[in-house]
């Protein structure tokens, strides 16, 4: 395969990870956090770019640790806890960092980085990448990808729930209600996607 | 609501779990792992035995181990304990139902960062004795389960005009349109939306009439 055909895989990996296959919206993950920080966009985009970042990163960690050494160990099955594990140091290791680099970073992200270490898309990123049995390249833009879809998610949600507070809701239904059924909406928006570019 | 602190019994621990403090109405809670798993009842009906088997038998070991685990350490010693379960139901599944397992894809895998075992260890089982941690866990779980559950069957019936994979009289016969929509994606948040409707709206009109 030339580096041509490779680059535009991880393109379409990217692409679909982002918009045909988001992982919140089209499997559920991270909905937790999603439903608890999309009050406001600005908080919103804070978590969303940390996901991002940590996303990114622990799906490549992740891929080389399961490739390079519990595949040819043939403990595969370690792999949740050793992906736990590389989650939640790495985002130990990036507050640690950022607190002692960039305190005006480490005070617009700081709150959201634990938070992060129980996100399930985080794991769940890992796992698919896993089960699709993605190439590195095709990894990093899947990891990227994913991240930035749920950024795109939660950002948009967060600008449709500041215009949603003003209006008048069924008492059952403010709150998490509303929020599941115009996250169905968006999700509808996004299946339409599908057909565009499909990942395998 | 609940009995006051220090006195809990099993039923009190049962009744709070299933009802009234039920984690996906009250909480909305732990729907990340499970709500993607929703549009086939049987794939639900093993996602939900093993979600409820994985946050009893958890909370009991928290519980067991409580004295023993040092604060700080706390969170990591109750994610391994659950990764441990979670590792013994994957290898379970891979040994008697390969398919299922194939079907669930990295959902078994998901079950660790399901925020009710975490939440009922964090809780509950870090400061209550084992059987009745046990309790609570299996109880979480069951209450969780009827609802995804009644989701599944909702999805499916719509969806599919079947229940397991049966077709049903009217929903799979020639007068129902199937509700694609419905095992697609979209279809689960909107019937949890309105399960979540329904259950607000009831218990804000019990509420209503308590003195």
């Amino acid at each position: 395969m030339n580096d041509s055909a490779g680059l535009m895989n991880v393109f379409v990996v990217c692409f679909a990870a982002a918009f045909t296959g988001n992982i919140l919206l089209t499997t559920f993950l991270g909905m937790c956090s999603f439903l608890a920080v999309s009050r406001e966009v600005k908080t919103a985009m804070g978590l969303g770019m940390a996901v991002v970042f940590v996303m990114t990163c622990t799906t490549v960690l992740n891929w080389m640790l399961y490739w390079w050494v519990l595949v040819p160990l043939h403990i595969e099955f370690y792999r949740f806890i050793l992906f736990i594990i590389v989650i939640a140091a790495f985002v130990q290791f990036v507050e640690m960092v950022v607190e002692r680099y960039s305190p005006p970073l480490y005070y617009a992200l700081g709150i959201f980085l634990p938070l992060i270490t129980v996100n399930c898309a985080i794991l769940g990123t890992s796992l698919f990448m896993v089960i699709r049995e993605y190439r590195f390249g095709e990894t990093v833009g899947y990891g990227f990808g994913s991240g930035l879809g749920w950024m795109l998610a939660i950002v948009a949600m967060a600008g449709m729930r500041q215009k949603m507070a003003v209006d008048r809701i069924p008492k059952g239904l403010q709150g998490p209600g509303i929020t599941l059924i115009a996250a169905g909406l968006m999700a509808l928006g996004f299946v339409g996607f599908t057909g565009v570019l499909q990942a395998r | 609501m609940s009995a006051a602190p220090g006195k809990q019994t099993a039923s009190s621990v049962t009744m709070d779990a299933l009802w009234s403090n039920n984690p996906i109405f009250r909480q909305i809670l732990g729907i990340c792992s499970t709500l993607a798993v929703t549009n086939l009842v049987l794939n639900t009906v093993v996602m939900c035995v093993a979600l409820t088997l994985v946050t009893a038998l958890s909370s009991l070991t928290v519980s067991l181990l409580r004295a023993a685990t040092p604060r700080s350490i706390r969170m990591m010693v109750e994610t391994l304990i659950m990764a441990f379960y979670v590792i013994i139901v994957d290898l379970a599944l891979a040994a008697y139902w390969p398919e299922m397992r194939r079907n669930l894809g990295p959902f078994v895998g998901l079950i660790i960062t399901n925020c009710i075992l975490m939440g009922r260890a964090e809780a509950f089982a870090i400061s209550n004795p084992p059987v009745l941690s046990f309790v609570d866990g299996f109880m979480s779980g069951v209450g969780y389960s009827f609802i995804l559950l009644a989701i599944a069957v909702v999805r499916e019936a719509t969806g599919m005009g079947s229940i397991l994979g049966h077709p049903l009289p009217f929903f799979g016969g020639p007068y129902w349109d199937k509700w694609i929509i419905m095992v697609m994606p979209p279809g689960a948040f909107f019937t949890l939306a309105v399960f979540i409707w329904v259950f607000r709206a009831l218990s804000a009109e019990k509420e209503a009439k308590r003195p």
